[in-house]
C-alpha cells in the first residue's frame, strides 16, 4: 500500500458558526487513502466522523468553515468550482449513506434513479442505462434484478434498499468510495452480507474505501487501516491488526475495553468515564484529559502531537501504552 | 462476481402497475369519491360537446315561448328573452370548466416554480416571496379577484386571468412549504453525492414529491374559480351575452325571481354540483394518495 495515495487530506478542520457559539467540528485531520485500500475511522457520536467525510465531497451546510485541503487526482477538491466538482461526486468518489430507508426517492423506481446517474455522468442512452442497472443490481447480489428493477423503493426492504444504493454508488466504477455507518440501520444478518459485499467490491473492482463506523467490529472485519478519532481529532492510526493487538491512546484502550467478548464473564463492561467534550475552539491541552486516567501537568498544558510509537503507527498521546509498560 | 439470482421474465414497469391497481382499488371503496368523479366528468363531457349536446345555440332566441315553462320543445323552460335554459346551462359549462381549470393551471404554473426557488434557496428571496404571499392572502380571495377583474375589464379571459392571480399565493405557500419540507429528505443530499445540480434536485427530485398536494389542492380550487366565475359574471365581469355561464344566466334571472325561481334554481344547482363533485372528488384522492392509508 505504499503507492501514490489516492486521496490525501491535510490539515482539514471545520468550525460551525451556531447559535450557541462557534464549534470546533474537526481540528487539523491529515490521512491519505491509497488505491484498493479500506479505511476505517472509528469514533463515539460526535466525534467529527461524519462531519470528516461530508467535508471532502462538500457537503456540508454553508455555516461550516473548511479549511486545508482535500487532494484528489492532483487536485484541491475543496477550491474545486461547482461545475467540476459534480463531475467528481458519483463519478469518481460516491457516498452511501446511513438510512437507505430514506435516501432512495420514494417516487422513482430503482432503474430509474440508478440509470439517472448513469445517464448524467456516462451519457448513456435510456436503454443502456437500464441494460447496466440490471448487471449492477446483479453485481450486488439482488435477486431477480430484471424485476427488481422497476420496482420502487417501498417494495423493498431495508438490506435490499442499502444494496441498492451501493449499486448506484458504483454505477459509474468509482475510484472511491465513502461509508457513512453503512450498516448501522440494519439488522446484524444484513450488516454481515453487506460487508461481504463491500469486500467484494474491493477485490473485484479495486475501488478503495473509506468507512465510517462507530461499530469497532466492522472494522476489524473489513478495514486495513483504521484512525481513531476524538472531539474533531486523529488520535491514533494503525494497521488494523496492530491496533487491535497493541493500543497505544487511552482512548483506544478504553473503546476496545468496553467491548463484549463471549465467554468471559465480568459484572460490567468497562467504560470511559464523562462523555465527549464538545470543543468551541482548538484546546490547548490533550483533549481526552478530563477523561483519562493517566492525565497530569503535561496532558492539561500541551497539545500532543501525533508521534509514531512504531512504524505505521501514530498516536497523539503523552503517555501512550506502550511507553508506560515500558516505564513499569 | 456469481449471479445467485434466477432472473424472472417480467413484463416492463410492473411495479407503475401494480401501485395503479392499488390506488384504483382504493379509490372504488370510497363511493363519494366515485359520485365525484362521475359528476366531474359529465360536467367535462358537456363542456367538450356542448355544439353536440345542445339543442339550440346559447344565443339562439325563440320569442314565440318567453319565460316558458318547461315542455318537449324546451325541457328546462325558457327565459325572459326566449333563449332555451338547457341549451344555456350546457354552454355555460364550458365556461365554467374553462375557467375553472384554467385559472387552475395559470396559477400553478406561474406560483408553483415561484414557490420551490424560494424554499430551495431560502434567503432574501424566501423572504420577499413570503411576505408578498402573507399580504396577498390577506385579501379576501373574490375581492381580489373582482378589483383585478374590474381593473382588467370584463370578459372570460380576464375573469379567468383574475382568478388565476387570484389562486397565486396560494400555490406559492404550498410550493414553498413542501420544498422546505422534501429538501431536508436523505435523498436529496444522496442526489447531490451523484453528481446532481440544482435544476435536477429541484425538478426531479422535489417537484414530483409534491404532485400529489398540488393535485389535491387543484381540486379544491377549481370549485373555487368555478363559484368565482359565476360571482364575476353576475356582477358583470365576466362572461358578456349573448354567450352563457352559469353566473350570467343568475343575473339574468335575478329580476323574475319571483315570477320564475327556476331560472335561477337551475344554474345555482349547476354551480353546486360542480364545485361539490370537485371537492368530494379532491377529499377521495387526498386520503389514496396518502401513504399512511392502508385500506
Amino acid at each position: 500500500m505504499s503507492a501514490e495515495p489516492l486521496l490525501e487530506v491535510n490539515d482539514l478542520s471545520v468550525r460551525f458558526e451556531t447559535d450557541e457559539g462557534p464549534l470546533q467540528a474537526v481540528d487539523r485531520v491529515s490521512f491519505a487513502l491509497a488505491p484498493r485500500e479500506v479505511l476505517g475511522i472509528v469514533g463515539e457520536s460526535g466525534c467529527g466522523k461524519s462531519v470528516t467525510c461530508m467535508s471532502l465531497v462538500r457537503l456540508l451546510p454553508e455555516t461550516a468553515r473548511v479549511s486545508g485541503s482535500v487532494v484528489f487526482d492532483g487536485v484541491d477538491l475543496l477550491a474545486l468550482g461547482m461545475r467540476r466538482l459534480q463531475r467528481v461526486r458519483g463519478r469518481q468518489i460516491s457516498y452511501i449513506f446511513q438510512e437507505p430507508m430514506t435516501s432512495l426517492n420514494p417516487v422513482f423506481t430503482v432503474g430509474d434513479q440508478i440509470g439517472e446517474v448513469l445517464r448524467r455522468h456516462l451519457g448513456l442512452s435510456r436503454r443502456a442505462a437500464r441494460r447496466r442497472v440490471v448487471e449492477l443490481l446483479e453485481l450486488v447480489r439482488i435477486p431477480a434484478p430484471k424485476r427488481r428493477v422497476d420496482e420502487f423503493p417501498h417494495q423493498l426492504s431495508g438490506g435490499m434498499r442499502q444494496r441498492v444504493m451501493i449499486a448506484m454508488a458504483l454505477a459509474c466504477d468509482p475510484k472511491v468510495l465513502i461509508a457513512d455507518e453503512p450498516t448501522t440501520a440494519l439488522d446484524v444478518t444484513i450488516q454481515a452480507g453487506i460487508l461481504d459485499l463491500m469486500r467484494e467490491v474491493r477485490e473485484e473492482l479495486g475501488t478503495a474505501i473509506i468507512l465510517v463506523t462507530h461499530n469497532l467490529g466492522v472494522v476489524a472485519d473489513i478495514a486495513d487501516r483504521v484512525i481513531v478519532m476524538y472531539a474533531g481529532r486523529k488520535v491514533e492510526e494503525a494497521a488494523s491488526e496492530e491496533l487491535f493487538a497493541a493500543p497505544q491512546h487511552p482512548y483506544t484502550v478504553g473503546l476496545l475495553g468496553a467491548i463484549p467478548r463471549p465467554g468471559e464473564r465480568r459484572e460490567r463492561l468497562e467504560e470511559i468515564p464523562g462523555r465527549v467534550p464538545a470543543v468551541a475552539a482548538p484546546l490547548q491541552r490533550c483533549v481526552f484529559a478530563d477523561r483519562c486516567r493517566y492525565s497530569d501537568e503535561v496532558t492539561l498544558t500541551q497539545i500532543p502531537e501525533l508521534r509514531p510509537v512504531r512504524p505505521g503507527h501514530l498516536v497523539a498521546c503523552f503517555h501512550p501504552e506502550s511507553e508506560r509498560v515500558a516505564a513499569a | 462476481m456469481s449471479v445467485v439470482a434466477q432472473d424472472v421474465e417480467a413484463p416492463l414497469a410492473v411495479g407503475r402497475n401494480r401501485r395503479f391497481r392499488l390506488l384504483r382499488k382504493r379509490f372504488l371503496r370510497r363511493p363519494m369519491a366515485v359520485a365525484g368523479l362521475v359528476v366531474v366528468l359529465g360536467f367535462v363531457i358537456m363542456a367538450i360537446f356542448a355544439p353536440l349536446l345542445a339543442p339550440y345555440s346559447a344565443g339562439h332566441t325563440d320569442f314565440n315561448a318567453v319565460l316558458a315553462h318547461p315542455s318537449s320543445k324546451h325541457l328546462l323552460g325558457t327565459d325572459d328573452l326566449g333563449h332555451d335554459v338547457l341549451s344555456r346551462l350546457i354552454w355555460g359549462a364550458r365556461a365554467s370548466m374553462l375557467v375553472g381549470v384554467l385559472s387552475t393551471v395559470l396559477a400553478m404554473v406561474v406560483a408553483v416554480p415561484i414557490g420551490m426557488l424560494a424554499g430551495y434557496y431560502r434567503g432574501w428571496l424566501d423572504t420577499v416571496v413570503a411576505r408578498m404571499t402573507d399580504v396577498l392572502l390577506a385579501f379576501p380571495f373574490l375581492i381580489l379577484a373582482v378589483g383585478l377583474a374590474a381593473i382588467l375589464g370584463p370578459s372570460l379571459m380576464n375573469a379567468t386571468l383574475a382568478l388565476g392571480i387570484g389562486t397565486v399565493p396560494v400555490f406559492i405557500r404550498i410550493a414553498r412549504g413542501e420544498t422546505l419540507a422534501l429538501r431536508e429528505e436523505d435523498y436529496v443530499p444522496a442526489a447531490v453525492l451523484n453528481g446532481a445540480n440544482d435544476a435536477t434536485i429541484i425538478f426531479r427530485h422535489i417537484l414530483p414529491n409534491m404532485t400529489n398536494t398540488l393535485l389535491v389542492q387543484a381540486t379544491l380550487t377549481i370549485p373555487a374559480a368555478i363559484v368565482g366565475e359565476a360571482i364575476l359574471s353576475f356582477l358583470g365581469l365576466g362572461v358578456q351575452p349573448p354567450a352563457s355561464s352559469w353566473g350570467t344566466m343568475l343575473q339574468e334571472a335575478e329580476p323574475y325571481l319571483t315570477q320564475a325561481p327556476r331560472l335561477a334554481v337551475y344554474p345555482g344547482l349547476a354551480i353546486v354540483f360542480a364545485a361539490l363533485a370537485f371537492n368530494v372528488l379532491g377529499d377521495g384522492l387526498r386520503d389514496i394518495l396518502d401513504p399512511r392509508t392502508t385500506r
